[in-house]
């Protein structure tokens, strides 16, 4: 039994007051790749927000590394990919600057960039394909590729655990090949996964446990279950509300 | 250029410089997290600063200093508690700010004339006091928004990414918040307190219609604003217009000509490449 690398015990998660989550225990160990399934607000991602300390915790636990979140200091083991590029999109910054933001847990913000850090990101890059884009600003790449962007940030900060937000939502074939590719390489080096999805795709046979979440709580920890109903079919139509945009800024052209 | 033998002439330069040079270097952040407009509340914050240095015979700027900050300081904790309650208190704290600043002013013995120097700037009456403040201030933000670049960068572009990085992120906001006041204070010498965030902001909106990255837009704004800090003074000196509002003209005049040269150019562009838009991605979901 190899240590685990995140333990939720008991855990409440709620805004507000308001319990999104009611009692949910989870245990991934190293080397493993968790996919938390579950049908749109069921929570799933504020388990993995909670995970990260994003949304605080009203009762239970969360250790990270075997140690409590609250005193939790080694945030460079982890690599976080967010749904979504962030909303500080006032000024334009090439795919490159902002995968470099992914080395500033390794780095402290104090030390400037040296060379390791060069390559780090450069490795990144070529991870998810997109050496070529680098010096692009982000904002002209295609959201599949703004995805990959994200995930080159987590990369580059060379991470144990990566906690992907649903990573494939609304991405394009080859994104999600790329990320697929991307991802294999970073388990077989001996990382460990725990992603929010809605739907697997090509990720289906890296996924070594699903956990599924309904109604506050986990209703189902073991093997990817199979896909039922219209769900079944390769090519259904994925039919789901987006958020709002950002709207368009004064500045932002 | 005889112009610039005079000590106060020298001063105004000196002065306009190193605030050109400064304000956009952090205004960048501002527009960065879409927040362009928070110069402007906290200059109004910072004219109660003025009032009560004028009313206690204390360094106006100095005083101002400390009340912006704390202003600053307020409202990003407002700002970082999220409710939608901030956006009033926000109100209150600008239009008090004000209100308290020429309140203050009208109980000292200044005249109108000193309230009219930090509304709208007067750089050519810079004391020697006056210019050392402004030049160790202004260097204070330039070595903190170039020396922290990454861990601001990451902060706003992506607040909770950078949490998940381990950086210290309330402590970089209120930073931040504290630099904003300071770089609005010292600014306000130089365009006035109703002409700051045009400092702050017009060179970065110049600077990214042609830039593609942060860090150039950085680098480029922070020429736009030295030039129109100079240049508008010397415009000053020479036409006798006023100090603050030729400035801020000059930077808004660069933003003009700059947008529409990029215009033009990108226009030029699809003109040689006939070819047409590239074909769009094709649809991977269907939305409602």
């Amino acid at each position: 039994m190899t240590a685990p690398v995140i333990t939720v015990t008991h855990g409440v998660i709620g805004y507000d007051g308001r319990p999104v989550l009611r009692d949910v225990s989870l245990t991934v160990t190293a080397g493993e790749v968790v996919a938390v399934l579950g049908a749109n607000g069921s929570g799933k991602s504020t388990l993995i927000r909670a995970v990260l300390g994003l949304v605080p915790l009203v009762a239970g636990s969360v250790e990270l590394f075997g140690t409590p979140l609250r005193r939790f200091r080694q945030w460079r083991r982890i690599g976080y990919v967010p749904q979504r590029l962030g909303a500080g999109g006032g000024v334009p910054a090439t795919v490159r600057e902002v995968v470099a933001s992914g080395r500033l847990a390794r780095r402290g913000m104090l030390r400037p960039p040296g060379r390791a850090d060069r390559e780090a990101i450069d490795d990144a890059l070529r991870a998810v394909g997109l050496a070529d884009r680098a010096a692009d600003p982000v904002a002209t790449l295609s959201g599949g590729q703004q995805q990959r962007t994200l995930i080159a940030r987590a990369l580059a900060g060379r991470p144990e655990l990566l906690v992907l937000d649903e990573p494939t939502a609304g991405v394009d074939a080859a994104s999600q090949e790329a990320f697929a590719t991307a991802l294999r390489d970073f388990v077989a080096d001996g990382g460990t996964v725990l992603l929010v999805a809605h739907e697997l795709g090509p990720l289906r046979p890296l996924i070594s446990r699903a956990v599924v979440v309904h109604q506050g709580g986990i209703c189902h920890d073991g093997a990817v279950p199979e896909p039922a109903g219209h769900h079944a079919e390769p090519d259904h139509d994925h039919v789901h509300p987006h958020g709002p945009d950002e709207p368009a800024g004064l500045w932002s052209s | 250029m005889e112009l610039f033998q005079h000590t106060y002439m020298q001063r105004a330069l000196i002065g306009a410089l190193v605030i050109g040079l400064a304000a956009p270097a952090l205004g960048i952040y501002l527009v960065q997290r879409r927040l362009t407009l928070i110069g402007d509340g906290i200059g109004h914050v910072a004219l109660t600063g003025v009032g009560a240095g004028l009313l206690l015979n204390r360094s106006p700027v100095l005083v101002a200093v400390v009340v912006a900050t704390l202003g600053a300081i307020t409202i990003e904790l407002v700002r970082a508690r999220g409710r939608t309650s901030g956006d009033l208190a926000l109100a209150l704290l600008f239009y008090g700010g004000i209100a308290g600043g020429v309140m203050l002013v009208g109980l000292s013995d200044a005249t109108s004339a000193n309230l009219v120097a930090y509304l709208f700037g007067s750089v050519l009456t810079l004391s020697a006091a006056d210019l050392i403040t402004i030049v160790v201030l202004g260097a204070a933000i330039l070595i903190t928004t170039l020396a922290l670049r990454p861990a601001l960068f990451a902060v706003c572009q992506d607040e909770e990414y950078a949490r998940v990085s381990g950086l210290p992120v309330r402590t970089l906001n209120l930073l931040l918040a504290v630099a904003t006041a300071v770089t609005v204070t010292i600014a306000m010498r130089a365009v006035g307190v109703l002409l700051i965030s045009a400092l702050m902001v017009v060179p970065v909106a110049t600077a990214q219609q042609v830039t593609r990255g942060f860090r150039s837009t950085m680098t480029a704004a922070m020429a736009l604003g030295l030039f129109a800090a100079g240049a508008g003074v010397w415009v000053a000196a020479t036409a006798d217009t006023a100090p603050g509002a030729s400035v801020v003209l000059l930077a808004i005049a660069s933003f003009l000509v700059v947008a529409l040269a990029a215009a033009g150019w990108r226009l030029l562009r699809r003109r040689a490449t006939p070819a047409g838009a590239p074909a769009p991605e094709p649809h991977e979901v269907v939305l409602r």
